[in-house]
Formats: C-alpha cells, sequence, structure tokens
C-alpha cells in the first residue's frame, strides 16, 4: 500500500502516564514474564523426576542469587496479574469502570501484589 | 449485503468467527489458574527447604498430582491464549506472524506435556 501523508492521531508517547495505563501494559508485561515462570516449573518437574541428582542441580539454581531473584520476580508478576485478573474479571461482569473506581482498584491490586510478595517470602525465608 | 472488499474475499480474511471461544477460555483458564496457583503458592510455602524425597512424597499423593496436572493444563492453555494475543497485536508480517503463532502453540504443547508426563513419573514411583 501506498504511504500516504497523512495527520496520524496521537500515540503512547503524546500523552501523560497515569496509573491505570501503566497498570494495563504491566499486565501484559507481566504475563510475558510468566510465561518464563512456567518454563522454570517445567524444568523443576523435569528435574524431580529425573531423580534426586538431577534435583539437587535445580535447587542449587534455585538457591543462587540468580534463582532468587527471578523467583522474586515471579512472585511479584505472579501476584499482580493474579490480582488485576481478578480486576479483569470484575470489569467483564460491568462493573468498575468509572474513572476513580478503577484508579482505586489499581491501587488495591499493587497494594496486594506488594503485600503478598512480601509476605510469601517472608514465610519461604524462615521456613527454609 | 455483501460488506467484504471483493480483494478480502478472494483472499479470504476477515474474521475467523472463534474470538468468542478466545475470550471464553481465556477467562476460563485465567479462573482456574487463579484457584490452583493459590494452592501451588501455599504449597510452594510449606516446601521451603525440603529435601528430594519429602518433595517426590509431595507430588506423589493423587490428589497433589491430580491438581498439578490441572494447573499445567490450565496455566499453559492461558499461556498460550495470551502470547497469541501479543504476537496478534505486534508482529505485523504476515509470513512471521504465522511462525510465531505456530512456535507458541506446538511449544506450549510440548511443554505441557513434558510436565504432565514428569508429574505422572514422580506420581507413580512414589
Amino acid at each position: 500500500m501506498a504511504k500516504v501523508d497523512r495527520p496520524l492521531s496521537p500515540h503512547l508517547q503524546i500523552y501523560r502516564w497515569y496509573l491505570t495505563m501503566a497498570l494495563s501494559i504491566a499486565h501484559r508485561a507481566s504475563g510475558i514474564a510468566l510465561s518464563f515462570g512456567l518454563l522454570f516449573l517445567t524444568w523443576w518437574l523435569v528435574a524431580l523426576a529425573g531423580g534426586e541428582e538431577s534435583f539437587a542441580r535445580v535447587e542449587w539454581w534455585k538457591d543462587s542469587f540468580l534463582g532468587v531473584l527471578f523467583l522474586f520476580g515471579m512472585t511479584l508478576a505472579l501476584t499482580y496479574h493474579l490480582g488485576n485478573g481478578i480486576r479483569h474479571l470484575i470489569w467483564d461482569m460491568g462493573y468498575g469502570f468509572e474513572p476513580e473506581v478503577a484508579k482505586m482498584s489499581g491501587q488495591v491490586v499493587l497494594a496486594f501484589a506488594g503485600a503478598a510478595t512480601v509476605l510469601i517470602w517472608l514465610v519461604i525465608l524462615i521456613a527454609g | 449485503m455483501q460488506l467484504r472488499t471483493p480483494i478480502s474475499h478472494i483472499k479470504g480474511l476477515g474474521s475467523a468467527k472463534d474470538g468468542l471461544g478466545h475470550w471464553t477460555m481465556q477467562r476460563l483458564t485465567g479462573i482456574g489458574n487463579a484457584v490452583l496457583i493459590v494452592w501451588f503458592l501455599i504449597s510452594a510455602m510449606t516446601l521451603a527447604g525440603a529435601d528430594y524425597q519429602e518433595t517426590a512424597s509431595w507430588l506423589a499423593s493423587p490428589v497433589t498430582a491430580g491438581l498439578m496436572l490441572l494447573l499445567i493444563a490450565s496455566a499453559f492453555y492461558h499461556v498460550k491464549l495470551g502470547l497469541q494475543v501479543v504476537i496478534e497485536d505486534y508482529v505485523h508480517h504476515h509470513g512471521l506472524k504465522i511462525a510465531a503463532l505456530t512456535a507458541v502453540t506446538l511449544v506450549t504443547l510440548g511443554l505441557g506435556v513434558i510436565s504432565a508426563v514428569a508429574v505422572l513419573k514422580t506420581s507413580f514411583a512414589g
């Protein structure tokens, strides 16, 4: 198709960033990140099925600095995607579209993700 | 009334008529994930510090193995649907898009089956 020089409607960089917009992109980003988390789950399950030796290898990586960093990020992405997914389901039912409500529910999701991640890691660090 | 242009009609472009199925399954697997991941997170917390034997016997229980298989099916399906939309949104080159969609479908299916077999192997051995 021939390229026509027409004025374009304003794109992303034109707008001031606001919370609901950032959270919408974060939902997609955390979803993409979590597909790598599933990759780790597969590795972990296969290693467990492989026996003591292969399981020790995955556990070693899991407890390494990189592994902890990865799993901490995954926990944050997971709790966020979970909370925001429920927010999406409520929207699907037709509730919560008012700008103030959407902003407030976004703040609730952020608080939930942060608190749940900290709580989960406190338990893991104390128990482990 | 024919609303499509003759060229799109010839090329067979347009709605595949399966958008609702995609939408429904994304929600259904999303709800499944929400329930199963809470179970999984609680399990992960109780398993913290567990050795190979304890972890293997945890997965050997039929309830655990069953829930794990459901989580694998629901999560991989959800990832497939999600990545599909991301690719459809951002990959505009037709050939590349078809290749990426095919890869996502096959890789998620493959990894899902591998994970499921791993669960079954641990479960039946324990």
